[in-house]
């Protein structure tokens, strides 16, 4: 220590051509050594700015302090206090916008790789298979729902376990995650990892039940009036995919992003006939978006056997939503990037397969809401492209059923997200808490996490002032 | 969770009757939903119709016709296997009213779907009448369950060896012309059925539903695989199905969208009897 150490150490990544040809994770982690190293770089500053920029508020100097030591396990320890799910975090935040970007080593240098070393010790304690609980004394007799198990759903729920409730995380799909398991795909998050968070959280008493749609199996009145629970947390996420409304949007061929990426990454399709599920992956692929779901689909389909993958978005690279890192690993493996392109209609066979993508050239004008520029179509510019396959990747928006099979339960018109205060996620039924992307539409795993930890206290607070008169109130409009 | 298979039967040449215990499906289910099962950690999700739903018991009865792998492996299961998972009540539930007099056709298979919409609008009060057809009098299917429910009972068989001779349209027009006045007709079976029924009734103005089978992965509004054209706007038939206006399907692209997988579908099942084959 003592001396500035301005570049960071690289984590090793599998060659180019290997990780095309299979769904193995591509970035590889940092070794024992290599760890040490980078975490020696921390400056350990007594007011960090890194962890404001945290939206779980890891602690993060202490954690680095504990790996200088070399006591991973400590590191990993005071992680949890604040996340349970550093694997995944550690894999899939954009660090580069929260820890890292504020980190003040990045002001002149490289920042920490904050998130490499959360993932190496998670990885260490997995590892070594010593994975600590911490036993809840304080046990309390209210019951939560927790409905979905994505990130926001696991957070809520182990911090609701760790204050001595007793909580159920209800699943719609036969396995646990949520987003993590149907969403991003093996090659960035393998379901083991996943898998060994959920366990972790279940160790912490959170019972799990699957093939459990609440709105049809149980409605969230039933839950709540007939089934004895006290509150309910929705975290059932953005998963009903927008398509551009075009003609020839349901030709054969033509995907959602999210049945394209559940086929592979749910249902494991990439392993038909060993598997049931089938995909149909043509040579040349058409990708319609540029988020981190378009970068997931793309280098799926890649990895899924086709010869040529482009990415059609109408903007430019610097309106790009996905991550720089996805977006670089994605050029790496030889995906097309057409910027400022637009699908207008799409053009089958007789039987009914895409063979053709019709798109307007686009260009910017004035900033749109969203502070980007917005993008015109250059009117007689269409011109068409050769496809075997398409993947619509434009966005999702929340499922309709709860808010529909609920009284009370409102909504935003235009997307269908649910409302619930800012400030402690209270929706605008009585004992009913929201957060993660079903209330923000579709965002990352770390701000779906952060809303499951902060809802957790207030879901608490609620539980400790049920009889308050006008606890509700107070919930609903606090700012 | 286990989802144990309670009871099976052969209720026609390779479509079974099956009853599952599932509490959890049964104590919300009403007509016209459908659930989601997997016969094995490997296994695809397939959709299937709830043909009856013992909330007492906490059963599910389902009955299914072996088209592919998955529907041949579930077949091969006994009374006390397990299912891997098994998800619902799904869908929309079917608009059930006293219309006056409601017509139910099934076509082939789709005759298993039609039962629990007979028991429904009967128990509604409508004059239910029921028309079962099929290729030949040993497909036809639930000709005893169906008889015995409904007010009027009908067949008709392509080849003339029951009932009618000719397609369940035959029987339906012949109702036209004889004037019986008909508020409502449901019909489920091969899409080429339902398009042709559709075609008939809208020339005579007489509302008519169907029930849709598109392919589908999650069930639950998730992937979009079951994408259907209804009045030219896209709907998924999982969340805003699987019933919608006959008058309003585009038949055709429904037609083309459940061929996708074809071949995929005889891969599948040719390694399948394979493997059963070797493993004696």
């Amino acid at each position: 220590m003592g001396r500035i150490k301005p570049k960071r150490v690289e984590m090793a990544k599998r060659p180019v051509e290997e990780r095309i040809k299979s769904f193995d994770e591509v970035a590889l982690g940092y070794t024992v050594d290599e760890a040490m190293k980078e975490a020696e770089r921390c400056l350990i500053c007594p007011k960090p700015t890194c962890v404001p920029a945290c939206p779980v508020h890891i602690d993060i100097p202490a954690f680095i302090k504990k790996i200088q030591e070399g006591d991973f396990l400590a590191a990993v320890r005071i992680i949890k206090q604040d996340n349970p799910l550093p694997a995944v975090c550690g894999r899939v935040c954009p660090q580069e916008d929260q820890c890292e970007g504020s980190c003040v080593m990045g002001r002149k240098f490289d920042p920490i790789s904050i998130g490499r070393l959360e993932r190496f010790v998670a990885d260490y304690e997995a590892k070594v298979g010593n994975v600590e609980v911490q036993p809840v004394r304080d046990r309390k007799p209210e019951k939560v729902a927790v409905v979905g198990s994505g990130p926001a759903g696991l957070v809520c729920a182990s911090q609701l376990a760790q204050l001595g409730y007793d909580v159920t995380v209800f699943e719609s799909l036969h396995e646990f995650g949520g987003v993590l398991v149907y969403g991003i795909p093996q090659f960035r998050l393998p379901k083991e990892i996943v898998k060994r968070e959920v366990e972790y959280i279940s160790k912490l008493g959170v019972k799990f039940v699957k093939n459990f749609f609440v709105g049809r199996t149980r409605t969230l009145e039933e839950l709540m009036e007939e089934d004895g629970y006290d509150a309910v947390f929705l975290g059932t996420g953005a998963g009903l995919p927008r398509f551009q409304g075009i003609p020839g949007e349901n030709l054969l061929g033509i995907y959602s992003a999210n049945e394209f990426l559940t086929r592979i990454n749910l249902m494991r399709a990439y392993q038909f006939p060993d598997y049931d599920t089938p995909i149909k992956v043509g040579d040349t692929v058409a990708v319609v978006g540029a988020g981190n779901v378009a970068m997931d689909a793309a280098r799926s389909a890649l990895r899924a056997g086709a010869k040529k993958v482009m990415i059609l978005y109408r903007r430019t690279e610097k309106e790009m939503t996905a991550r720089a890192e996805e977006a670089e690993n994605a050029m790496e493996e030889g995906i097309e990037f057409h910027f400022l392109v637009n699908p207008v209609r799409y053009h089958g066979d007789e039987d009914g397969w895409v063979k053709e993508v019709e798109v307007i050239r686009m260009r910017l004008g004035e900033p749109d809401e969203s502070g980007r520029r917005r993008p015109i179509p250059i009117e007689g510019s269409e011109f068409r492209i050769l496809v075997d396959t398409v993947i619509v990747a434009i966005g999702q928006i929340p499922s309709p059923i709860i808010a529909q099979t609920t009284e009370g339960l409102k909504t935003h018109e235009r997307w269908g997200t649910l409302i619930a205060n800012e400030k402690t996620f209270a929706t605008t039924k009585k004992g009913v808490f929201a957060g993660g992307d079903v209330v923000t539409g579709a965002a990352t795993v770390i701000l779906a996490a952060g809303a499951g930890k902060d809802a957790a206290k207030y879901i608490d607070y609620y539980l400790q002032n049920k009889e308050k008169p006008g606890i509700w109130e107070e919930l609903t409009k606090a700012e | 969770m286990g989802y144990r298979i309670l009871f099976k039967e052969e209720v026609g040449p390779g479509a079974y009757r099956m009853i599952i215990d599932a509490p959890h499906v049964a104590k919300n289910a009403k007509p016209g939903q459908f659930i989601v099962l997997r016969v094995h950690d490997r296994g695809e999700r397939i959709p299937l119709t709830i043909s009856k739903a013992d909330k007492e018991n906490g059963q599910i009865t389902i009955i299914f016709q072996v088209v592919g792998k998955s529907t041949k492996h579930l077949s091969l299961l006994n009374e006390n296997d397990e299912l891997a998972d098994f998800l619902g009540p799904l869908g929309m539930p079917s608009e059930i009213d006293n219309f006056g007099t409601v017509v139910l056709i099934g076509g082939g298979f789709g005759t298993a779907v039609l039962y629990p919409m007979v028991v429904a609008y009967k128990e509604a009060g409508n004059h239910v009448i029921v028309i079962n057809g099929a290729r030949n009098k040993d497909l036809l299917l639930l000709e005893k369950d169906l008889s015995n429910i409904a007010d009027e009972y009908y067949v008709t068989t392509d080849d003339g060896s029951k009932g009618l001779k000719g397609f369940v349209t035959d029987m339906l027009k012949q109702l036209i012309d004889n004037g019986v006045k008909i508020d409502r007709v449901f019909a489920v079976g091969p899409v080429i059925m339902m398009a042709n029924v559709a075609k008939l009734t809208k020339e005579h103005g007489i509302k008519t539903i169907v029930s849709l089978n598109p392919i589908m992965v999650d069930g639950t509004g998730m992937c979009g695989a079951c994408r259907v054209e209804v009045a030219g706007k896209t709907k998924f038939a999982c969340v805003d199905g699987p019933d919608f206006d006959a008058h309003e399907v585009n038949f055709d692209l429904l037609m083309k969208r459940l061929r996708m997988y074809r071949r995929e579908e005889q891969i599948s099942l040719q390694k399948f009897e394979k493997e059963i084959a070797q493993n004696g």
